[in-house]
């Protein structure tokens, strides 16, 4: 307990000691939270009558925002195939970060939830054994479960490396190995569950066809990666820690047939819509070619098409995959067009038009806007402090270690052994050399 | 089968469930020694799911609402809880021949289960068709907002639509909390304690028939029924969803009465009844009319029946 304690502050003066850009960026994160804060307890007051939504389309940004996380945690899984199944040995070093922009991605979507749903203070009703968890029946009650569960492997993966480094200490890869392997299928788990979420309501024809959980999937293994990706680049640009372009590389070839497959999906559901041309194809009517003079997503869904498109010949080449320039241009464009296509695109389509005909347009209210910047930032505020806790213990320069006194040991450039090597279960670096 | 699986599981979470929430209400009463207004509001924070109360945490409730509602609209409000008569089902005919789209139905129903004035909530949508265009199945062309200064229009006929109080309820499939479910009288109800306002039950019915209270209920004292039924018309919070429950209040009265709508309409277009009656009104549409449900492709299997009369 006490040696928690101590940890505790190790890593507290470790995260609240840093370079001046580094308060400049906690400083514009802590910004747009208390702006977000701020604006959220005016919604708690007002209750949601501050947003767009209605009667007519439940379901906004919130819950778009929502459902593109799910598909960013999900990714971290791109990571850990190649690097455990088939021993890819640059991934396999930084898998743990890919692990850490899970937890960061679950607990914005927890958050979106939270700020979302009518009655907060009630929120424990969806619990099981101390609320009435409607299981199996709701596919919400699933989500809760899987959602929650994979959130849980990540953070026991990451702390309990973490905190075998930290003490000098090999991890097992006994304990490590089942871990990551149990999470590829739960990273797949959570994908189709809250595709299913969608998927499991016949009221909605949009949202009622079977394509829709392998276009989550296909469209979540291009944008999760790609913001990997971009992190990466920066990561390695702003701390020791090394991280090859091998690596990089092999991400952005897989995006590559992620993105492929997407768009064949999205293919396949446009062929069968427009061809066969039942009264189902209005809601797609509405995303591409606007219905009864409504269009409003009609510009954001050309551009998100567009942007995925030239995103896909991008990552096709090699040479454009290895030129950083229109590497980070290609990642750029995927994440702003699945963030289009698999969030307002996914989620307000499905209530236009609405099962008694109506159409009400749906563009989110600056309370809207404000309240989820806030939580994306608050989301870039728990990634900035896990790495900055998680680097120089990867790196070597943090130790909690019993035994040796490091505690926050300022190391040469030079003694920046790069991280263990999990193939032998965990090498240390040597601290001494 | 099932259905008793899923009792014992239940009777399994209760045990457990009553165990740390007494722990959690015997923490919060040490933390509060006797701050009245604050139980009542960590009282209200632990309350269980309705199918859990007995009577008596049942009589606790209700007079802590009763004095909750007196506080906030300074007049007495009468919460019931009858239970579902044995031997009942409820049916609902709608006969669209007669029909005159004249929404008394719509706002007798406001006026009778205290929906919110402003901003405006309404269970019953009329729907209003240009005679000849598609209908029922693909309802791109109805128009709720139709405001002629007289009806019937030529032309044109109208299709109520409300909670269809279906046999086999999407919404309840739904609900994450088993907030709402299906009572043995067939009427689908909402706990309006229990919601979390997580708004999947309107993402999946089919008929629009749920409402969300996106603030807090503008509901002017004067205007208020005080006659209401803990599952029905009670006064609602903000950030929970209410819908149709065919006028609980009403219906489960011994002698009953009919539905606000039924009662008001001026045509006679309303039929209410026990299915399970064969000498009730609405058995006798369903043997002797020809009568459809909305949206039978979805397989909800309503108890709501449209017909034609003549």
């Amino acid at each position: 307990m006490v040696d928690l304690i101590k940890h505790f502050f190790i890593a507290l003066r470790q995260v609240f000691t840093g370079s001046r850009n580094y308060y400049l960026w906690i400083g514009f994160l802590v910004f747009w939270i208390l702006l977000g804060f701020g604006t959220y307890v005016i919604q708690l007051k007002n209750g949601l009558i501050v947003t767009a939504m209605r009667d007519q389309v439940s379901w906004g940004y919130y819950l778009s925002n929502f459902t593109y996380l799910v598909g960013v945690a999900a990714a971290a899984v791109l990571l850990v195939i190649p690097a455990y199944i088939y021993n890819f040995k640059p991934i396999k070093e930084i898998v743990l970060f890919g692990e850490m922009l899970a937890i960061t991605a679950i607990s914005m979507c927890i958050m979106f939830i939270m700020v979302d749903i009518g009655r907060p203070d009630r929120v424990w009703h969806i619990l099981p054994f101390i609320g009435a968890m409607n299981f199996p029946d709701s596919l919400l009650a699933w989500d809760v479960l899987v959602l929650n569960g994979y959130l849980f492997i990540n953070l026991a993966v990451v702390l309990y490396v973490m905190y075998r480094i930290a003490h000098n200490m090999e991890y097992s890869m006994a304990v490590v190995r089942p871990l990551v392997i149990l999470s590829i299928p739960w990273a797949v788990s959570i994908h189709t569950v809250t595709a299913f979420l969608y998927n499991g309501l016949p009221a909605r024809p949009f949202w009622n066809a079977s394509i829709l959980a392998p276009r989550f999937l296909a469209s979540a293994f291009c944008s999760g990666p790609a913001i990997m990706i971009i992190l990466f680049q920066i990561i390695r640009k702003i701390s020791p820690l090394e991280i090859e372009d091998r690596a990089i590389n092999k991400i952005a070839e897989l995006i590559a047939y992620a993105m492929g497959f997407n768009l064949f999906l999205f293919g396949a559901e446009v062929f069968k819509e427009f061809y066969s041309g039942t009264i189902h194809m209005a809601p797609l009517q509405y995303m591409y070619f606007g219905l009864h003079g409504h269009s409003r997503l009609v510009p954001w869904l050309w551009a998100a098409l567009i942007f995925n498109l030239i995103a896909f010949f991008l990552f096709l080449s090699t040479r454009a995959r290895e030129n950083p320039v229109t590497l980070n241009l290609a990642c750029g464009l995927v994440i702003l067009g699945v963030y289009i296509e698999k969030g307002m695109g996914l989620v307000i389509p499905g209530f236009i038009p609405g099962v008694l005909g109506e159409i009400y347009e749906y563009s989110p209210t600056n309370h809207e806007i404000l309240i989820t910047l806030g939580i994306w930032a608050v989301g870039a505020l728990l990634y900035t402090l896990m790495l900055k806790v998680a680097i120089p213990i990867y790196t070597g320069t943090l130790r909690f270690s019993a035994g040796t006194t490091v505690a926050a040991r300022e190391v040469s450039g030079q003694e920046l052994v790069q991280g263990p090597d999990p193939d032998r279960g965990g090498l240390i670096p040597d601290q001494t050399s | 089968m099932n259905k008793k699986v899923k009792e014992t599981l239940r009777g399994k979470k209760v045990s457990r469930r009553s165990l740390l929430k007494g722990t959690a209400l015997a923490v919060a009463a040490a933390a509060l020694p006797s701050a009245g207004a604050e139980a009542a509001v960590w009282d209200a924070f632990f309350q269980k799911h309705f199918q859990e109360l007995n009577d008596r945490d049942l009589d606790r409730i209700i007079t802590r609402l009763e004095k909750e509602y007196a506080d906030r609209y300074g007049k007495h409000i009468d919460v019931t809880a009858n239970k579902p008569l044995p031997g009942v089902l409820f049916g609902y005919g709608l006969d669209i021949a007669r029909c005159i789209g004249c929404r008394r139905c719509v706002y007798a129903c406001v006026e009778e289960n205290n929906q919110s004035r402003d901003p405006q909530i309404h269970w019953i949508t009329v729907l209003r068709f240009k005679k000849g265009d598609k209908w029922i199945s693909d309802l791109e062309n109805a128009d709720k907002y139709y405001n002629p200064a007289k009806v019937p229009e030529p032309g044109y006929f109208y299709m109520p639509t409300q909670c269809q109080q279906c046999e086999n309820p999407p919404c309840v499939k739904a609900c994450p909390t088993q907030a709402t479910w299906s009572e043995d009288d067939g009427i689908v109800v909402v706990d309006y304690n229990w919601c979390i306002g997580c708004r999947y039950c309107m993402a999946a019915c089919p008929y629009g028939a749920r409402h969300f209270n996106w603030t807090r209920p503008g509901l002017p004292t004067e205007e208020i029924n005080t006659q209401t039924h803990y599952l029905g018309n009670r006064p609602r919070y903000s950030g929970v969803v209410e819908k149709c429950t065919f006028c609980i209040q009403r219906t489960r009265k011994e002698p009953g009465q009919y539905p606000a709508c039924v009662e008001i309409c001026p045509v006679g277009a309303r039929k209410f009844g026990n299915l399970l009656d064969p000498d009730s009104e609405i058995r006798y549409c369903i043997e002797n009319k020809r009568v459809f449900r909305l949206k039978e492709e979805v397989n909800t299997q309503p108890k709501f029946f449209y017909f034609f009369a003549t």
